[in-house]
């Protein structure tokens, strides 16, 4: 069996174990959707009131006839009623997804533009203070946690320009894109400072193994200009390693960056299914959780692809 | 020794090395107490003094001493991370080392169950386990180290693979050695090397998860002190007291810094590819 069929095989079962991993795992968290959704109100329904509520939410049967209902469902493209919001889980991810999406393109947009320039630099100028400085504000950057970096941007925002990150209602990207990339841009510096920082470093590696590569040497002895040599033989190999992990890092960011959005206050899939998971909102949860493992999953074998499509010494399929 | 003595010669792992010993340093005398002031005490009439000589590290909204804080919750977030890295590095060892030496179905078996939690966003996996059994210390490993078991287990399986077919193996069964003894002795002591490093690394990153979590409130629950709760407090206060966000910030980014720095010597020195490189 070839690799990509191989792949395709075991997609949908890693798909199940997700699924089932979260359906059961959120029923083990204390306290159910109703009182949760109701508050102290929920104490003041009659039991005929309750149980009809559990029934219109599909919460009143035994878990495992839930999860077969629930799973017939998502096969058929319904992944269910969220009980905190009364409409289609579907649509409430659809309505949210476009900031994730948004927010993750602009963050790699944002560290591919540092990160690889940054590490060709410090490859070519082995050991000299280029490199050395390049090297610590890489290492730097990978050791800064989101929200220190989010925080110190909000900090420097308000006390020396006074201008505060919108918060409140958001502007989309149709609606209002000025006003969609002011409340964007600072999230994405956050989310691609870590990101800028691991880029460098696999650049700077990478680019440092090709550059000892035989066919630079031939090309340099061909008295190729030592600009050309890096740009334009060196770094097409060099990238190689570089797509990997901007695409895995991506897949990452496509799951919501629960924290980043929690301090600009974003919309995104991360605070959302934060959330739903304190409103104990279970198919909201488990739409999130199993659409995220879905991009998550598509990415990873995007990445793959792109992988041998890149490099034709690789081929997936022999092992 | 020799690796220590590596360590010693590697420039920036020797920076790594110090940083470690002197968080070690400081969170073993904040958790036997010796820290300036009492953490948990409110010196009600030095609420939100800057930096000073009688607060170091100034004081929060409830007088409390920043640097006091720091010291236990540098404890606080060591323990967590050397507990969940020290489960997910056990745990996954086992999966991968069993799932590289049998093959077959089990192989398929436990990888795709590693995948599944891989393909399970990291953060919500953290905070699914947490809302299951409610926030505290060992909810915060068991949750950091269920992210982190699948990464070791494949650091562990890929190896085995290749180990099992070596020679060595082959001689160590004609031998009449038992499984165990081969697992153990050959497979287990010839992963030392890449365990190591991976472990390293791990650290960086569960003090990075942890600081996470307890910032989300579900990690380390107050009054008592952590790291990523004292930076969520100094959210609101930062434009009145800048020196709450620095010094927790400079903390959590200096500890984390350590572990990397240290990780990458140690990979530097026991990674023979980039051992011929350098050489």
């Amino acid at each position: 069996m070839n690799y990509l069929a191989r792949r395709l095989v075991t997609f949908p079962l890693i798909l199940l174990g997700v699924s089932l991993l979260v359906f059961f795992s959120i029923r083990m968290i204390p306290g159910d959707a109703i009182t949760a959704m109701l508050g102290t109100e929920a104490g003041l329904l009659t039991p005929v009131q309750r149980q009809a509520l559990a029934e219109y939410f599909g919460i009143d049967q035994p878990a495992v006839v839930q999860y077969g209902r629930w799973l017939w469902g998502v096969l058929q493209g319904d992944l269910g009623l969220s009980v905190t919001y009364g409409r289609p889980v579907l649509a409430i991810i659809l309505e949210r997804f476009p900031l994730t999406l948004e927010l993750a393109l602009l963050s790699m947009v944002i560290a591919l533009s540092v990160g690889v320039p940054a590490g060709v630099l410090a490859a070519t100028r082995g050991e000299r203070p280029a490199d050395v400085v390049v090297r610590i504000l890489a290492m730097l950057g990978q050791s800064t946690p989101g929200f220190v970096v989010g925080l110190v941007i909000i900090y420097v925002l308000s006390v020396y320009f006074g201008f505060i990150p919108a918060m409140g209602s958001f502007a989309s990207l149709w609606s209002d894109p000025l006003a969609n990339l002011g409340q964007l841009i600072f999230p994405a510096v956050t989310l691609g400072f870590a990101f800028a920082a691991s880029v460098t470093r696999i650049s700077r590696a990478s680019m440092l193994d090709v550059l000892s590569d035989d066919y630079i040497r031939t090309a340099r002895a061909k008295g190729v200009p030592a600009r050309s040599v890096v740009w334009h033989h060196a770094l097409p190999n060099a990238l190689i390693p570089v797509v990997t992990l901007s695409g895995v890092e991506f897949g990452y960011l496509l799951g919501g960056a629960v924290i980043v959005e929690q301090i600009f206050a974003l919309p995104g899939l991360g605070r959302l299914t934060l959330d739903a998971i304190g409103q104990r909102d279970y198919a909201l949860v488990q739409g999130c959780v199993l659409f995220i493992a879905l991009n998550f999953l598509i990415v990873n074998l995007l990445v793959d692809l792109a992988y041998a499509a890149l490099d034709p010494r690789i081929r997936l399929g022999a092992r | 020794m020799r690796i220590l003595r590596a360590i010693a010669a590697h420039p920036t792992g020797r920076i790594g090395a110090g940083i470690i010993l002197l968080y070690l340093l400081l969170a073993l005398c904040g958790t036997i107490g010796f820290t300036p002031h009492n953490p948990l005490q409110q010196f009600r009439i030095d609420r939100l003094q800057g930096p000073s000589a009688t607060y170091l590290m100034g004081t929060d909204l409830f007088g409390r001493d920043t640097a006091s804080r720091l010291m236990v919750g540098i404890g606080q977030s060591f323990l967590i991370a050397f507990a969940s890295v020290g489960l997910a590095s056990l745990v996954g060892t086992i999966i991968g080392l069993l799932a590289g030496w049998w093959g077959g179905w089990l192989d398929g078996a436990f990888m795709r169950s590693m995948d599944v939690l891989l393909a399970f966003p990291a953060i919500l996996l953290a905070l699914l386990i947490i809302a299951i059994v409610g926030p505290g210390t060992f909810t915060s490993v068991v949750a950091i180290a269920a992210v982190y078991t699948p990464i070791f287990a494949r650091v562990v399986r890929g190896p085995t693979l290749s180990l099992k077919r070596r020679e060595f193996v082959d001689a160590a069964r004609t031998f009449g050695s038992s499984e165990r003894y081969i697992l153990t002795r050959h497979l287990l002591l010839n992963l030392v090397a890449p365990l190591t490093v991976q472990v390293t690394l791990a650290l960086a990153w569960a003090l990075l998860t942890e600081a996470g979590l307890s910032f989300l409130g579900l990690g380390t629950q107050p009054p008592a002190p952590s790291l990523g709760l004292m930076m969520s407090e100094a959210r609101n206060l930062m434009q009145q007291a800048p020196w709450l966000l620095v010094f927790p910030g400079l903390t959590i980014m200096l500890g984390i810094l350590g572990f990397n720095l240290f990780g990458d010597a140690l990979r530097d020195i026991l990674d023979p590819r980039t051992q011929r490189r350098t050489a």
